[in-house]
């Protein structure tokens, strides 16, 4: 089967579920059985944590160095500059995150008119 | 009355219908409208990768983490395949583990089936939620509290995953682009929101740098060997850098 059926036919229902089951829903019922003998700020959380965060930065900037529909259509440096300000935004604004996500797709809006 | 219910930890029917609706409007609050708003962020991201809104409602609804969503999404939209997707999923469902755990003496009693609902709603903005309001809720409420917390937080990101989704589909391109672009900009200020220690400042830079790197070495698998490598890089150097101050201070 294709991606794109796996994306959009019903059958894709069923393989989203047994994603889920499988590969994602067991942390949270592990974490409703271990209930005891393991501790929620043991070292080997510290690590799972720093996996995770460094996994979802990676996706971050493959989603915007690399992407793969309408946002192709944008430069990079209006993407990389966007970024740039959100992250400007959020740290003068006092680390407030709606105000860095808001600003920063603010920003690419303001790039693409402006490039027009 | 109801202290004593609470003493013997067993809601009527009637207290447990308030703890919900208690726990519904305690999720009617600022981090629920950012999650409707990163839900229509990935609704748009759905769409524009070719997904059915119905796949996408139901994606929402049965990860219920966006991260997992959107490396699946994006994945599968890149052509890579269902196994090396899963894995990265995996790794990003690891964090959920001792979140549960961590939240667990908050709802420790209730009957199994409603515990096992309230882990579905353990993700990061419920379990924020739940964690800075649950203490000061009966303990014998707190797992019913939850389930209205965790249940409005679900109604409002499959409404938002819907409005984005449609969005993206009838705005002009200049606007979808924008839309498009809240994920990855809500997932990097998030992260940077969530750093406490040097570890998670460097696991963030380590991450960013190394991700498109491996992303031209290895497709597929870039995002997996991304969290692996560039997290034990991040946990060790952060181990030797506080090991490293703790020794300055003495």
């Amino acid at each position: 089967m294709t991606n794109e059926a796996l994306l959009s036919s019903p059958i894709g229902l069923l393989t989203l579920a047994l994603v889920a089951i499988i590969a994602h829903e067991p942390f949270r019922w592990l974490g409703l059985y271990l209930g005891h003998g393991l501790e929620a700020d043991s070292e080997i959380f510290v690590w799972v944590r720093a996996v995770a965060t460094a996994l979802v930065a990676g996706l971050v900037t493959r989603l915007v160095m690399f992407p793969v529909g309408a946002l192709e259509g944008v430069a990079l440096w209006m993407r990389l500059g966007a970024l740039a300000s959100g992250i400007a935004i959020f740290f003068i604004r006092g680390r407030h995150l709606g105000a860095g996500v808001s600003g920063g797709a603010a920003v690419l809006l303001i790039f693409q008119y402006a490039t027009q | 009355m109801n202290t004593l219910d609470g003493d013997r930890g067993e809601p009527t029917r009637g207290r447990g219908l308030q703890a919900f609706s208690a726990g519904l409007r305690l999720s009617l609050s600022t981090p629920a409208a950012i999650l409707l708003g990163s839900a229509a962020g990935f609704g748009a991201l759905a769409n524009d990768a070719g997904m059915s809104l119905l796949n996408a409602v139901f994606m929402m609804g049965v990860l219920f983490a966006l991260p997992a969503q959107v490396v699946m999404l994006d994945s599968l939209a890149r052509g890579g395949s269902l196994i090396a997707g899963g894995l990265a999923v995996a790794l990003t469902g690891v964090r959920l583990l001792p979140m549960t755990l961590s939240m667990l003496p908050l709802l420790r009693r209730g009957r199994l089936r409603w515990r096992i609902l309230a882990s579905h709603y353990i993700a990061v903005t419920a379990w924020l939620e739940g964690m800075r309001h649950l203490p000061s809720v009966a303990p014998a409420d707190r797992l019913t509290t939850f389930l209205g917390i965790g249940t409005g937080m679900f109604a409002s990101s499959l409404i938002g995953t819907a409005i984005g989704f449609q969005l993206a589909g009838s705005v002009p391109a200049s606007l979808a682009a924008a839309l498009l672009f809240l994920t990855p900009i809500y997932f990097l200020l998030s992260l940077m929101a969530a750093a406490r220690q040097a570890m998670d400042g460097l696991a963030i830079v380590i991450g960013a740098l190394l991700g498109p790197v491996l992303y031209l070495l290895v497709p597929g698998l870039d995002l997996f060997l991304t969290g692996i490598i560039g997290g034990t890089a991040a946990y060790v150097l952060g181990k030797k850098l506080s090991a490293f101050e703790a020794e300055d201070d003495a």
